[in-house]
């Protein structure tokens, strides 16, 4: 496999991808839409992009993914989509009778230019029933962009001040995660007794559980009423600045929330971060429950630490992501060479920030000098790490071809991970997801030591 | 959720098969605001041509239908692996203001110097359709330029449904396949193998039952298939067709352009495939080969008829529901079921044809549903109704059966192992039983309720 990558980096001046590392807008407007209690999904366009989306998050969560489409057509693409996207609206209403549809738009809708807006104010809409909607051109961005889209669009549909005194409550914007990190996101802000309103939330409806009964709409999502109430919070926690800041930034405009955006919280640090954001607005002692899983994070780092000290690591995925395992990896002390995200990085001081100045300062630090880019593809990850091998791959499921042509150690984070299963049900957020990483990745380490050990040095104990 | 089945104009789509003659309605555009189980123009094309191993599959347009087309076909190759790797012009906003093709011949520029093919088929998506792009014009100055084939394939996503894209892949085959010598036009004694895609190798194991044969086979379209045996795809003598769904079109203008016959065959089940190997060799063999033929099937009957057996034996009786991509593999499906004492009491396509249609009701049991383009709060209702045990279906059809407490069977892109032929029929039988038969339904309490 890949046996055609050259060592030798020439400059691509095409602009086009080979082996993306990244996928379209639509998909995350999707997902987030899903985290919405009883909503449909629609995607206004042809009808490929739903079944794709449906497609890859099926294979992601291994759950029914339920969306609907406007199913165009060639008169639809010429003379706009207006009438598609009305009888979709009151056929989804008739048939699979939602609390509200969250529609987004896909590059063939954008570029006709669709006015999905006031499409739905002429649309017929039951008593009592709502229709959102995103935009979300799929040639600007990435999937992570699409996830940010629509969660912003919650807080321009719903959200609302409606007290004079903000509610001693938080909002948490979890970002493109599984349901298994919301879920340990959701158990650390109880147990710092911080009442919340986390949104998206796909807990409970991606990993449903399974009662011989099919529920189209499970009992998982944020309620319209806690997309309101998010308005009256007195601090919206935004993590991950690429899936969750912009959302926050509109909390803030639109309801005088004012926002912390922290790092998706793995690996030890950045779970600090979120601990200590929690205190600071809740004056809470951090119970020792935490306190004693934190202690025993570290006892494991400590008891593996030598495992790691010095691997080399190439790590790819969604930019959120990205960040936080390379922090992860450097507290064990590996050394990230590589560090590549597929979703364009955002203008230095631009609310998202920018991907590789954030990644430089934070490998510059440890005094490592990474190759560093974003909008990349893997691709231009495998000529990287043919120039400087790894011991360590980590990232989504495309990474296994180059692990394989490679032959590196491969631990799969992130989204799509389409070959094995299980994962989004477990956490890689929290002190608890960072046990969980030291595991994997002290496994993958460990299992290929065995694999390459002559038998007089094959160990017992390691 | 069966109340929820209430949209009218899905009615002329389901029938049950014994009230009176059905005629179902299919080949229709979906209905907008439907839970679609299908795709699009550009996905059906993709499928198609995506098993030709040596070519550079260059989608143009943002970057999602590439990501979501790459590698999933599970087509395995003998030679080169070129097509497994996903290539985009990954389209941004300014390309799509000023137009693509600059871009687009940039992409071609970089991957004709990089990878040397001698193959490139463009794909359009759906914002090429609008946008305008000529990709015929790009195509060719890049042909020129290189001295390679570059072929496009007109697959915006709108322009109709999945079908359509069948339709599209098969016209820029036809452009491939022109012979530069017309006097070779149907002139071995050999067939072409058409709508294989090599799942799982698949059509290397019926490939290997012609050669027992003494059945030439000139190429199998387009499982595993290469530049240069396209191009002798014309000096066959006889096309043999499994996938109608996606060749039926392409059989058929083989036929009228270049005179060369087509017959549908199926290697799905004991009794298909014995049936179809026997046709071919009626076909294209002498009575030798026909004595070949006897022998094989015999040979491999002796040894899987018996394993068939056991596994009825651990089967019989129980139901099965049916929804699958083409009309040729449900048929297959039916006629296999009962060969495993299954009897099938739900079965629908997305794309299936009329005639497919009219053969299902023939074979059907009595109150069999048969439905078109079914949506999943359907296949839900009539999967309970039914009373049906599995299902078997696509990706997207896994985890809806999984929660009903039902067993699956992907008989799609996710299949892990080859159903064709012999060998296909004792996986599926082993599969049917593994998935029906497992422990983990037991733990499954109705309702959720887990401790009473």
């Amino acid at each position: 496999m890949l046996d055609a990558t050259t060592k030798e980096i020439k400059e691509r001046t095409s602009g086009g991808v080979i082996n993306p590392a990244k996928t379209c807008q639509p998909i995350g407007a999707m997902y987030a839409a899903l985290g919405i209690h009883g909503c449909l999904p629609h995607s206004h366009g042809s009808q490929g992009c739903c079944s794709f989306h449906r497609m890859h998050l099926t294979r992601h969560f291994r759950d029914p993914i339920m969306a609907s489409t406007s199913s165009f057509t060639e008169g639809a693409s010429v003379f706009g989509g207006g009438a598609n996207l009305k009888t979709a609206i009151k056929t989804i209403f008739q048939v699979y009778n939602p609390d509200l549809i969250a529609v987004h738009t896909t590059c063939l809708t954008e570029t006709i230019g669709d006015d999905i807006p006031n499409l739905i104010k002429t649309a017929e809409i039951p008593e009592g029933k709502k229709v959102i909607h995103t935009n979300t051109p799929s040639y600007v961005g990435s999937h992570v962009t699409g996830f940010s889209n629509m969660t912003r669009s919650m807080v321009n549909y719903f959200s609302e001040a409606t007290t004079s005194l903000k509610k001693e409550q938080v909002n948490i914007i979890p970002g493109f995660v599984n349901p298994g990190d919301m879920r340990e996101i959701k158990r650390i802000a109880k147990l710092m007794k911080a009442p919340f309103i986390m949104f998206p939330d796909t807990s409970g409806v991606v990993d449903s559980p399974m009662t011989g009964e099919f529920q189209m709409f499970p009992k998982g999502g944020t309620t319209q009423a806690e997309l309101t109430d998010a308005g009256n919070s007195k601090l919206t926690i935004a993590l991950g600045r690429f899936a969750s800041s912009d959302a926050a930034e509109q909390l803030d405009k639109k309801c005088k929330v004012p926002t912390a955006t922290l790092k998706t919280p793995i690996g030890i640090k950045a779970t600090d971060d979120l601990v200590m954001a929690l205190r600071q607005a809740f004056v809470t002692e951090v119970p020792y429950e935490l306190e004693e899983e934190r202690g025993q994070l570290v006892d494991i780092m400590t008891d593996t630490h030598f495992h790691f000290h010095g691997k080399k690591v190439a790590i790819f995925g969604d930019p959120d992501i990205v960040t936080g395992m390379t922090e992860l990896v450097m507290s064990l002390g590996m050394k990230p060479v590589h560090i590549l995200t597929g979703t364009p990085g955002g203008a230095p001081g631009s609310t998202v920030g920018s991907f590789g100045e954030d990644i430089k300062e934070l490998v510059g630090m440890a005094g490592i000098d990474a190759n560093i880019k974003a909008a990349g593809d893997l691709f231009t990850l495998h000529q990287w790490i043919k120039n400087e091998p790894v011991d360590l791959l980590i990232g989504n499921t495309y990474g296994k071809f180059i692990a394989r042509a490679e032959d590196i150690p491969f631990v799969r984070v992130g989204f799509p991970v389409l070959d094995r299963s299980v994962h989004s049900y477990m956490p890689i957020v929290g002190y608890r997801g960072a046990m969980r990483l030291v595991e994997m990745i002290s496994g993958a380490l460990l299992d290929r030591q065995d694999r390459d050990a002559a038998d007089e040095d094959f160990e017992l104990v390691m | 959720m069966s109340q929820t089945l209430a949209i009218d104009e899905r009615q002329d789509f389901i029938t049950t098969k014994g009230r009176q003659k059905a005629h179902l309605k299919c080949d229709a555009d979906s209905i907008a605001g439907c839970v679609s189980q299908r795709a699009c123009v550009y996905c059906g094309a993709r499928v198609v041509l995506n098993p030709i191993t040596d070519a550079i599959h260059l989608v143009h347009g943002p970057i999602g239908c590439s990501a979501y087309t790459w590698d999933i076909r599970g087509s395995l190759t003998s030679g080169e692996d070129l097509f497994r790797n996903s290539f985009s012009t990954d389209l941004r906003e300014q390309d799509v203001i000023f137009g693509g093709e600059k871009k687009l011949t940039a992409a071609i520029d970089q991957l004709a110097v990089k990878y040397h093919p001698k193959l490139i088929f463009v794909y359009s998506t759906c914002i090429v359709g609008v946008i305008g792009d000529d990709l015929e014009a790009v195509a060719k100055a890049a042909s020129k330029k290189y001295g390679i084939e570059v072929v496009p394939v007109q697959s915006s996503g709108f322009i109709g449904n999945k079908s359509a894209g069948y339709k599209a892949a098969c016209d820029a085959l036809f452009r491939l396949i022109e012979p530069e010598n017309r006097a070779k036009v149907g002139k071995t004694k050999s067939i072409n193998y058409l709508g294989d895609f090599n799942l799982a190798g698949e059509a290397w194991i019926i490939k290997e039952y012609f050669r027992q044969m003494g059945v030439k086979v000139n190429v199998v379209l387009t499982g595993d298939s290469s530049y240069d045996q396209l191009k002798k795809v014309t000096q066959a003598s006889l096309n043999i067709m499994q996938c109608a769904g996606s060749m039926n079109y392409f059989a058929g203008r083989m036929q009228e352009t270049y005179g060369i016959p087509y017959m549908q065959v199926s290697f799905l089940g004991l009794e298909d495939t014995a049936d179809s190997l026997r046709r071919v060799a009626a076909a294209v063999g002498d009575a030798e080969t026909i004595r070949r033929t006897e022998e094989l099937i015999a040979r491999e009957l002796e040894v899987t008829a018996p394993i068939i057996e056991g596994y009825k034996k651990k089967l019989a009786g129980k139901k099965a529901a049916v929804y699958v991509g083409g009309g040729f593999k449900a048929i297959s499906l039916i006629k296999q079921f009962r060969e495993l004492g299954i009897e099938v009491v739900m079965i629908g396509t997305q794309t299936g044809r009329k005639e497919e249609y009219d053969t299902i009701n023939d074979l059907a049991s009595e109150g069999t549903v048969i439905l078109d383009d079914a949506n999943p709060a359907e296949l839900e209702k009539f999967m309970a109704v039914q009373q049906a045990d599995l299902l078997v279906g696509g990706v997207k059809e896994r985890p809806l059966a999984y929660k009903l407490g039902k067993a699956f069977i992907d008989h799609n892109h996710d299949r892990k192992h080859p159903l064709s032929g012999y060998v296909g029929a004792v996986n599926f039988a082993k599969e049917v039983y593994t998935t029906v038969c497992s422990p983990v339904w037991k733990y499954v309490r109705p309702g959720g309720v887990t401790h009473e």
